[in-house]
């Protein structure tokens, strides 16, 4: 009856459709955030620099949109063709919170995103700004909904299920502030500045290693700064309430990111291990002794769970969630040391111009991307093999389609999204390659759009008035 | 648990909250997917640039529509949800493929020039193309009913692939061609508002005929349909769909020939309106043809209680801040601005 193959490739293809999508938002929640604080502060300051670089960033944060935007019209529609038997079953549980998503949050967003990108002289200076802060507000609170409904899936409460085997809602406030949520939130959101401040950092860096723009680069540079020295440490701390929350909900995961088979305590923490899922063992481990136990529980003898804890049909794919799991914290910590670079550099008045400090920062512009991505797949793998934690499996959630068909929309989606995030990738790098100079020509309509390219003002000088 | 459902028939409400969605999309994306099916016969690149400005600031607010359909369909119907969308698989990933390759034209298209801006072009245009095709095919589908069986789609993958569908599809393509002029012609000036108007003027023959043949496909789909349109005293009350339809063709005829500016655009509004209502009365109550009605498919009370206050607090907002976008963009869209 389940035809495993098609089950496989829906996974595949939902997990490429949904990891495509995820590197936008993660960008634009913290960028929105942070062109709000840069067009508040050139409010109330007055100073060009602050306007510049809004009107540099604004262009990378249009491409970043357009981009989440095309591929989450995709997600809504993903939930009901690759997993319709789960969406029968649970959308009474989890629908209602999609359906606020896009009325408190997606219209929001589209609306006065049209203002901030096109609207710079059609409307007055405040209420531009009031544009740029309601889309920042916008995409924190989509961020809630999606999370709610995501938490929901991997701690879910306040629901019963019918003899026909749907959910139902018994208290609303249960299933949206369910355990995992506040967490997940506070975590991803978190993530999502983290993201924007390496890339922000990094860009500036290589503003200052090139020595271009300099004026400009020492303000975003310090604001990047400030984040890795503030807010990556307190992204550490809200990491392990978080997994201290999953060990107590959904101990199989934490057990899978530990590589801990057999629960008991006196548990060594795994820098390197080699997960067998077959075997039930960890390899070649390079382990802390009484590392796991010490963190996850506070004493070197706390009880860890194991993977033997359930049977083996229960587990989730052990290794991809192990090693995902060390690469998130791996970039946690870089972003951790960074802050601490930063501080001792300022304190030798050097941040500026130390040259491998901005190399190490180029470097790690990716690193906000790499940990989210690598979050989510130890989140999501570690939920395996259910889709709602306990209560329905993946198998049991597929839509009665043919491996054929998935097979040809994942081929569709991969070429699709290859070659627009290459062409993305391309035209933000021009963009950065432009610097923050260019919006110092006069305000105009489609400003944030045209202005970009030299080419373009070279056919200004030919005279050309074809835009 | 907070519930509504001994005050108010929810599950009819949010049928005709999300008919009114689905209608909101067709209308508003539908002329920018038309801006973008016309986009390439405009006859210089400034006419292009000026359709592309006419519709930048809004493209992603009238598509947020379509994902208020799909995200309201699947909170108030979920099981309507858990068979239309395995049923037009292919259809809705071509469809979402169009959605994407169209999208992501406005901004790069913006940063480019010269033999790269072509490529968004071309990406454009196929992309508004097939979205909307593939939009026509959906609804051919849809009202000729899927297979189903205990609560899942039970047809087979290629289903969707047949005459009638094929008709609505193009259909639909010159619909959204109609709608999209029309605001050319609204939007626009000089030599693109003439070229508007002479594409609205031949796209005019293609969608008064291609309504005319799927209003009379129609009644032929099930019988329940034709039972209803064709018996007394039913006839007289739906007499005026078809009567007010073809006034509104031929004052659209008149106006495409006068100097009113908004006046087409609003026209086809109503045709549109017509067309839709039209099959919607057909169809009704059934939210999949011919196996669940809105009853059969509601969603639990109590999540489409919920969902609906939600609805009732943030619909008005929505088109409050929606009609303020479309204001602060008022006025004719000039290339000139650009600069």
């Amino acid at each position: 009856m389940i035809d495993l193959d098609a089950v496989l490739l829906a996974r595949i293809q939902f997990a490429f459709t949904i990891s495509f999508h995820i590197i936008f938002p993660a960008f634009t929640i913290g960028l929105a955030s942070w062109l709000a604080v840069v067009e508040g502060l050139f409010l109330k300051t007055g100073n060009k620099i602050y306007e510049d670089i809004y009107k540099m960033w604004v262009k990378i944060f249009a491409v970043c949109f357009g981009m989440g935007v095309v591929s989450g019209v995709v997600m809504s529609y993903q939930f009901g063709t690759n997993w319709s038997v789960f969406s029968d079953k649970v959308g009474n549980v989890i629908g209602p919170l999609l359906g606020y998503e896009v009325l408190t949050a997606f219209f929001l967003e589209a609306s006065f995103l049209g203002i901030m990108l096109f609207g710079w002289d059609k409307v007055s200076r405040k209420m531009h700004f009031v544009s740029t802060v309601i889309v920042a507000v916008g995409t924190l609170i989509s961020a809630f909904w999606i999370l709610a409904a995501n938490s929901w899936m991997q701690t879910p409460q306040g629901y019963d299920i019918l003899d026909n085997g749907l959910l139902v809602p018994t208290d609303w406030i249960e299933i949206i502030f369910n355990p995992s949520f506040p967490y997940r939130f506070m975590h991803m959101v978190t993530a999502a500045y983290l993201t924007t401040a390496f890339s922000v950092g990094g860009v500036a860096a290589y503003y200052l290693w090139r020595k271009k723009h300099v004026e400009h680069a020492r303000i975003m540079f310090a604001m990047a700064m400030l984040m890795a020295v503030f807010v990556a440490p307190l992204q550490l701390m809200i990491g392990h309430a978080h997994g201290e929350n999953t060990m107590e909900y959904q101990p199989i995961k934490v057990a899978a990111m530990e590589g801990n088979w057999n629960r008991g305590g006196n548990k060594p923490l795994y820098l390197f291990g080699m997960p067998d899922q077959e075997e039930e063992k960890t390899e070649y481990g390079i382990t802390i002794p009484n590392g796991a136990s010490l963190i996850l529980t506070g004493s070197r003898d706390g009880e860890i769970p194991g993977l033997r804890d359930v049977p083996a049909e229960d587990r989730p794919p052990v290794a991809i969630v192990f090693w995902s799991f060390r690469v998130m914290v791996a970039m946690g910590m870089a972003m951790i040391f960074t802050g601490v670079m930063a501080i001792f550099l300022f304190w030798r008045k050097s941040l500026y111009s130390f040259k491998p400090f901005l190399l190490w920062c180029m470097a790690m512009l990716p690193s906000g991307f790499i940990a989210v991505l690598a979050g989510w797949f130890v989140t999501e793998i570690g939920r395996q093999p259910f889709t709602a934690y306990g209560i329905i499996r993946t198998t049991e959630s597929v839509s009665p389609i043919v491996a054929e068909q998935v097979m040809l929309s994942l081929g569709l989606f991969i070429i699709i999204y290859t070659v627009i995030f290459g062409a993305a990738v391309y035209y933000i790098l021009r963009l950065v390659r432009k610097g923050p100079l260019i919006s110092q020509r006069a305000d105009t309509y489609y400003s944030h759009s045209t202005e970009v390219v030299g080419k373009i003002a070279a056919e200004d000088a030919e005279g050309k008035k074809d835009v | 648990m907070f519930d509504l459902s001994s005050w108010l028939d929810l599950p009819l409400i949010w049928g005709f909250i999300i008919a009114t969605a689905v209608f909101l999309y067709v209308l508003l994306d539908g002329f920018d997917l038309g801006c973008g099916i016309l986009f390439p016969f405009a006859p210089t690149d400034s006419c292009r640039n000026k359709i592309m400005n006419s519709i930048a600031p809004f493209w992603d607010g009238n598509e947020t529509w379509l994902v208020l359909g799909g995200g309201g369909l699947f909170a108030a119907f979920p099981v309507a949800y858990a068979i239309l969308m395995p049923a037009f698989y292919l259809p809705v990933i071509f469809m979402l493929a169009g959605l994407i390759l169209r999208g992501v034209a406005f901004e790069f298209r913006f940063k480019t020039s010269g033999k790269d801006r072509r490529i968004w072009d071309i990406s454009f245009h196929a992309g508004s193309l097939t979205a909307t095709f593939m939009q026509g095919v959906i609804l051919g589908n849809f009202v000729q009913g899927v297979e189903v069986s205990n609560r899942s789609f039970a047809g087979g993958p290629l289903d969707w692939a047949n005459g009638f569908a094929f008709v609505t599809g193009v259909s639909l393509v010159f619909g959204y061609a109609l709608i999209g002029a029309t605001w050319l012609i609204w939007k626009c000036d000089d030599e693109t508002q003439i070229w508007a108007k002479r594409v609205a003027n031949y796209v005019f023959v293609f969608v008064a005929g291609a309504m005319g043949i799927v209003s009379l496909c129609m009644p032929f789909i099930d019988d329940k349909i034709s039972a209803f349109w064709f018996t007394t005293p039913n006839i007289f009350y739906l007499l005026p769909f078809p009567v007010l339809t073809c006034i509104a063709f031929l004052w659209l005829w008149k106006s495409l020939h006068s100097d009113n500016d908004v006046q087409p655009f609003i026209l086809t509004i109503f045709i549109f309106l017509m067309g839709y209502a039209g099959i919607g009365i057909s169809l009704y109550p059934w939210l999949v043809p011919f196996s669940f009605t809105v009853w059969d498919a509601a969603a639990a009370s109590t999540s489409q209680s919920l969902l609906l206050v939600g609805t009732v607090m943030f619909l008005p907002l929505i088109l409050a801040y929606t009609a303020y976008s479309y204001y602060v963009f008022r006025g004719k869209t000039h290339d000139k601005s650009l600069y």
